[in-house]
């Protein structure tokens, strides 16, 4: 039996498609991080305003399917206001996610992306934001991609 | 003119479900699937005449270097070149245009020429180009491509063919757009203006008759598997002069005609470039391939193909509002590629395949072009000689049930 579309494109992953959050430029930003699948095209740039050891703002842009730009939109809701250690930790969940497909204990918006596990190609996709966010959070000056990081 | 329901049986890997329903393979564009014949020249290869070709003096190596030269004689005539050995098997079309970019272009491109290309080319016909550029110091420019009707502005191109142009690399079908060039007419004018010309055939080579010396082209580059062939086996033609003039561009054993421990001489053509162990069984396998496509006959596929390129193009247009669908209204390649407005083209292709129909979406190795249309990606159905128009109305219901979905 192949897996149902509907786990994939799950009402959270299509709202955020549809009205992405924190999108666009972030004008205050002092760290910025660029990600790109070469894969498939997709782009995604991730603007942070880091003050201390906390993410006080972010934002991203960028192009690519309704999974890779519903994660990036929810990744923003989810690392605002979290310090860098607690931004790694959440990403450390999501990847246990869309890997495994595991849902959290707590109630989370990230279990929308549970389904994905079931698409492996399509991993890549729902980890392109993370992965230039955690880039902009070291203030890595090299552009993030798919293809040098583990999923 | 063929049965064309006939056909489909020809082809095994197609008789399978996908997703719970029967398959319908519209990525061809990016790989065929394999008639029956192929499959069968490729194992009794193996299972009777396998040994290593050339200076063999035992009855398997024998048998192996007729089947090998044999196929090389085989594709000469199905493209219509003046001698086998104007054929050089490689990996493919990639690594044909390579091959003429390296040696080619590394032995007389000089700082100040120019190599011209087109907008419309595969990433395999300019990477290799911006690669011996950097290499000798020579520049590229472009053919311009105008707009979404996908066609060259060729008004410009006697205007571009300044006398620094040394060579004139062109695709003959777009794999993006399905647009078919005139290849012969380019040739000429190039070939007027005194410049090299390199026909990247991919796209055409299994759908159309490709005759080199009806085009009038120096090389000419295409891949098996793109025209019911195996993977892993491609030629370059080349005119003979141009083949014999050029230094090889990998050494070892095969092409050398005399080693010594500071110097070496090499073979004539086609040898000269098949340094190490050809691909012969994959050439043989290309050769059945060769021979049943002609029992099709080419102009009969053209017209297959073409003709349900143009359906899908109307029933799409038609029945998908808002659809931009990429390339020439009228005569086209085989294949159709759109871009359905706010659904993503890898979203596209995701749900195709959950009705058991194969796309290809993103970029398709044309980033440049997709950037000047303003595109992050495109959908793309590609047909085969196996395809139906009832697949198309598979096609048009699958896109219809995505837009809903994600469009309510």
């Amino acid at each position: 039996m192949s897996p149902d579309l509907s786990d994939l494109y799950q009402q959270v992953i299509l709202d955020h498609n549809r009205r992405p959050r924190n999108r666009g430029r972030l004008p205050t930003a002092n760290r910025v991080a660029h990600g790109d699948n070469p894969t498939c095209g997709d782009q995604c740039s991730v603007y942070l305003r880091v003050e201390g050891d906390r993410i006080a703002d972010l934002s991203f842009d960028g192009s690519g399917c309704a999974i890779s730009q519903a994660s990036a939109s929810l990744m923003t809701t989810q690392l605002k206001g979290k310090t860098a250690a607690e931004a790694q930790e959440i990403y450390r969940q999501f990847h246990d996610i869309v890997t495994t497909g595991h849902e959290p204990e707590e109630i989370s918006d990230l279990a929308a992306f549970a389904g994905v596990h079931a698409f492996p190609a399509r991993i890549k996709c729902a980890t392109l934001g993370w992965h230039a966010a955690l880039s902009a959070l070291k203030n890595d000056p090299l552009p993030a991609t798919t293809e040098n990081t583990l999923d | 003119m063929p049965d064309w329901k006939n056909v489909r049986a020809d082809f095994p890997a197609l008789h399978q479900q996908v997703n719970g329903h029967p398959l319908v393979y519209l990525d061809n564009a990016a790989t065929t699937q394999k008639p029956q014949a192929v499959i069968d020249a490729l194992s009794h290869f193996y299972e009777r005449d396998n040994a290593n070709v050339h200076r063999g003096l035992h009855a398997l190596s024998m048998r192996a270097t007729d089947g090998y030269e044999g196929a090389r004689a085989r594709v000469a005539k199905f493209i219509n070149a003046a001698a086998p050995e104007e054929i050089v098997f490689t990996r493919g079309t990639t690594e044909s245009i390579n091959l003429v970019a390296a040696s080619w272009g590394g032995a007389h491109l000089r700082p100040g020429d120019t190599i011209l290309l087109t907008e419309m080319e595969h990433h395999s016909n300019l990477v290799p180009w911006q690669l011996v550029a950097q290499r000798t110091g020579a520049k590229l420019r472009y053919v311009p491509v105008n707009g979404d009707e996908g066609l060259l502005d060729l008004s410009q191109l006697d205007r571009l063919l300044t006398p620094d142009v040394k060579v004139f690399a062109f695709t003959h079908i777009s794999n993006t757009l399905g647009t078919i060039n005139p290849v012969a007419d380019l040739c000429a004018r190039a070939k007027k203006a005194g410049v090299v010309t390199v026909v990247d055939a991919a796209q055409s080579i299994g759908h159309m008759p490709v005759d080199v010396r009806a085009i009038d082209c120096d090389f000419l580059a295409f891949s098996g598997h793109k025209m019911a062939g195996v993977t892993g086996i491609g030629a370059l033609y080349g005119r003979r002069a141009l083949l014999d003039a050029m230094p090889p561009w990998q050494g070892g054993g095969g092409m050398i005609s005399n080693v010594e421990f500071f110097a070496s001489r090499w073979k004539p053509s086609p040898e000269r470039f098949e340094a190490g162990t050809p691909n012969f069984a994959d050439a043989v396998a290309l050769g059945a391939a060769c021979d049943y496509l002609d029992g099709l006959g080419r102009a009969a596929i053209q017209d297959h193909d073409s003709g349900l390129a143009r359906l899908a193009y109307e029933r799409l247009g038609a029945a998908l509002p808002g659809i931009r669908l990429l390339g020439p209204r009228g005569e086209r390649g085989g294949l159709v590629s759109f871009a359905l407005p706010g659904v993503h083209a890898h979203d596209v292709v995701t749900f195709a395949d959950q009705d058991g129909i194969a796309l290809r979406g993103g970029h398709h190795c044309n980033q440049p072009l997709m950037k000047k249309l303003g595109l992050t990606g495109t959908a793309r159905a590609s047909f085969y000689v196996y395809n139906t128009e009832d697949e198309i109305d598979l096609l048009v219901a699958s896109l219809q049930r995505t837009v809903k979905f994600f469009h309510g």
